[in-house]
């Protein structure tokens, strides 16, 4: 081990209370037994419990999960796609303009983006509603996907494709026998991706939702202006619970299939 | 019965068909040529190389014949139909990468069944053909492997039983043992062609090596901006190349640049450096007098000694210069005293300590008259 020096230690220090403390707030006062949420009345879960019964707050995650399912799926496919176009296609006239244009929503503010999608929603005569939330959704994480699934591609080896179509593969078969399996792990994470920007956008849903369908952070953004609940912190820390659950596993998977792979190309060397 | 077993030299043949034939193929990237009108035939059975330095569209060839680039003009034909607008999918060609292209997320097995599995073969038949390509390569040990759980030789040998698994017409190798280190390389080769020897399969070989197409191959083609220089046997190759570039590219040689005068029957005399006694040279093409003409010697060709040889048809004197000691053999860079150098090789079949020459020594250099090659170009 690596002993740290006070100056290390201090920095350190300082640096995750920034990011956490607020958070540990949220969470120790979600077990807040006084209805006041800025005087502790004792430990309990009472909040969790009445959380259960909220019927409104439940609707509203349940819409969340369905948008962010299906629009990171969607996004998923349509990110690909544009990926494997700009990175493979080549030097066609215009590769530039588009990918610079599908970087483009990335820097784009998100209200205006909300904004021309309800311009465009109400121009189609749209209900808004969950079909409008999810297509909102879909178009601006879609360049994420891209993003992430391209820096995938750019290392890629064409010859794996080459050989998949020399031993009698269609191009088709060849995407889904050998490319596909290959750039999964990109794949999955250009989904997971999508799915946590959907599962917090605030200020794209707020344009594009109607009364039919909330989502849950436009949900706990209406109620945090009526007051903050100590229900409203029960419920944020469950969000943080599930959102940690994700990032760990994911990384904690990832680490050890490079671990593994390290391990056995060690074990060939050795073995040649 | 007692008749002769035949050299294998289906190009002599006039009624010999070819396997494969460019017919005044051209491809050009661009403005860019790739090759250059060229024409080429390739016979059935052969272990055929291409050879150039990069760039010089050897690689560009062999895609041609894999199906990956299609040619700008000029037809291809394998067994007699032309292949250029059939996909590569669709072509009794497979090829083995440079890269082998082994799919990693495969097994040694899965990879070699790859190809069998694509054709809706019966499960039992694919079965039986991937267990003979495990045999055939030496793999049996390692099927359940995935390509990043063997070494590199290895997986050169799941490259080759890949594409051989489906008993192509022709099968491609792009620079197979380019990733492999020297001695594994060797050792491969002779693999190699005792792979192809069993199977009987048509090999075309895209090297840069000089040294890998020498041994591996039944006929090599050096090429060079997208063109043909030469097409022979190895042998013929080394000891009767058509021009300098091919004398020089192939192996060690010394250039000599001289006139020409005839000197009797196909015999000529070539002066070089004044002061020095002229060449003499025999050759099969005609050379006016007066002719510029390049006389290649190979160095092993080149006799060194102390004494002046006695009724030697060229001997000249200089100094050495340089010792170039390789263990099996010795090269001398003898100077002369005009400046030019020139290499003479020895083998060394006695003891390093009981050699007769060292740096500086005066020695003599002979040939005899047939020993060089003359060239006009």
């Amino acid at each position: 081990m690596i002993r740290l020096s006070w100056f290390n230690v201090v920095s350190l220090t300082l640096g995750f209370a920034f990011l956490y403390i607020p958070m540990v707030i949220l969470v120790i006062y979600s077990f807040n037994k006084s209805k006041l949420v800025t005087v502790w009345g004792g430990f309990s879960t009472k909040w969790y419990g009445e959380l259960m019964q909220n019927e409104a707050f439940l609707d509203a995650a349940w819409v969340t999960l369905k948008v962010a399912v299906i629009s990171s799926s969607i996004a998923t496919v349509l990110g690909t796609m544009a990926a494997l176009v700009l990175v493979r296609a080549g030097r066609f006239s215009g590769r530039m303009l588009f990918s610079g244009m599908i970087y483009a929503p990335l820097v784009m503010p998100e209200v205006i983006t909300g904004l021309s999608l309800l311009l465009l929603f109400i121009g189609l005569g749209l209900d808004r509603g969950v079909l409008t939330i999810v297509l909102a959704h879909t178009t601006f994480s879609m360049c994420y996907v891209s993003v992430v699934v391209s820096s995938r591609l750019v290392t890629f080896d064409w010859s794996l494709e080459e050989a998949a179509l020399d031993l009698g593969c269609s191009k088709t078969e060849a995407f889904r026998l050998v490319t596909l399996p290959i750039i999964a792990p990109a794949v999955i994470a250009g989904w997971l991706l999508a799915f946590t920007l959907s599962l917090d956008d605030l200020v794209i849903a707020s344009f594009t939702s109607g009364p039919s369908a909330t989502t849950l952070p436009i949900k706990i953004f209406s109620a945090v202006r009526l007051g903050v609940s100590p229900e409203i912190n029960a419920l944020s820390t469950i969000m943080i619970t599930i959102v940690a659950v994700g990032v760990i596993t994911a990384s904690l998977v990832s680490k050890r299939q490079l671990v593994r792979q390290k391990r056995e190309e060690q074990a060939a060397f050795r073995a040649q | 019965m007692d008749v002769p077993e035949t050299e294998f030299a289906p190009w002599n043949d006039a009624d010999e068909k070819p396997l494969i034939r460019f017919r005044n193929v051209t491809k050009r990237f661009g403005e860019f040529v790739a090759i250059d009108d060229l024409s080429l035939d390739i016979y059935e059975q052969e272990f055929f190389a291409l050879l150039g330095p990069s760039g010089c569209g050897k690689t560009t060839m062999m895609r041609m014949l894999a199906g990956f680039e299609n040619p700008s003009e000029g037809d291809i034909e394998l067994a007699g139909q032309n292949i250029v607008p059939v996909p590569p999918n669709k072509r009794a060609v497979n090829m083995m990468f440079q890269s082998y292209a082994l799919f990693p997320h495969l097994s040694v097995w899965d990879n070699i069944a790859f190809g069998l599995r694509r054709d809706r073969l019966p499960k039992a038949q694919v079965q039986a053909r991937v267990e003979e390509m495990l045999k055939l390569t030496r793999l049996e040990r390692f099927a359940t492997r995935k390509p990043h759980q063997i070494s590199g030789g290895q997986r050169q040998r799941v490259a080759l039983a890949r594409s051989l698994a489906k008993a192509p017409k022709l099968l491609l190798l792009d620079e197979p043992l380019g990733a492999l280190d020297k001695k594994l390389r060797q050792e491969t080769q002779f693999e190699l062609m005792d792979i192809q020897e069993k199977t009987g399969t048509t090999f075309v070989i895209v090297t840069h090596d000089q040294e890998e197409a020498m041994t591996v191959a039944s006929r090599v083609a050096v090429m060079d901006e997208g063109r043909l220089i030469q097409v022979s046997t190895p042998a013929d190759l080394y000891e009767w190349p058509d021009n300098v570039y091919v004398a020089d590219f192939i192996g060690d040689v010394n250039l000599i640049k001289g006139r020409t005068t005839a000197s009797g029957d196909e015999r000529y005399r070539i002066d070089w450096i004044d002061g020095q006694p002229p060449l003499n040279g025999v050759s099969k093409t005609v050379f006016s007098d007066g002719q510029t003409c390049h006389l290649a010697i190979r160095p092993e060709k080149i006799t060194i000694s102390t004494d002046k040889p006695v009724d030697a048809d060229n001997a000249v004197q200089g100094k050495v210069l340089d010792i170039a000691y390789l263990g099996n053999l010795s090269t001398y860079h003898v100077e002369l005293a005009s400046g030019t150098v020139i290499k003479a090789q020895t083998s060394n079949t006695r003891r390093i300590s009981r050699r007769s020459f060292t740096w500086e020594d005066p020695v003599w250099l002979s040939w005899t008259a047939t020993a060089g090659v003359m060239l006009a170009q």
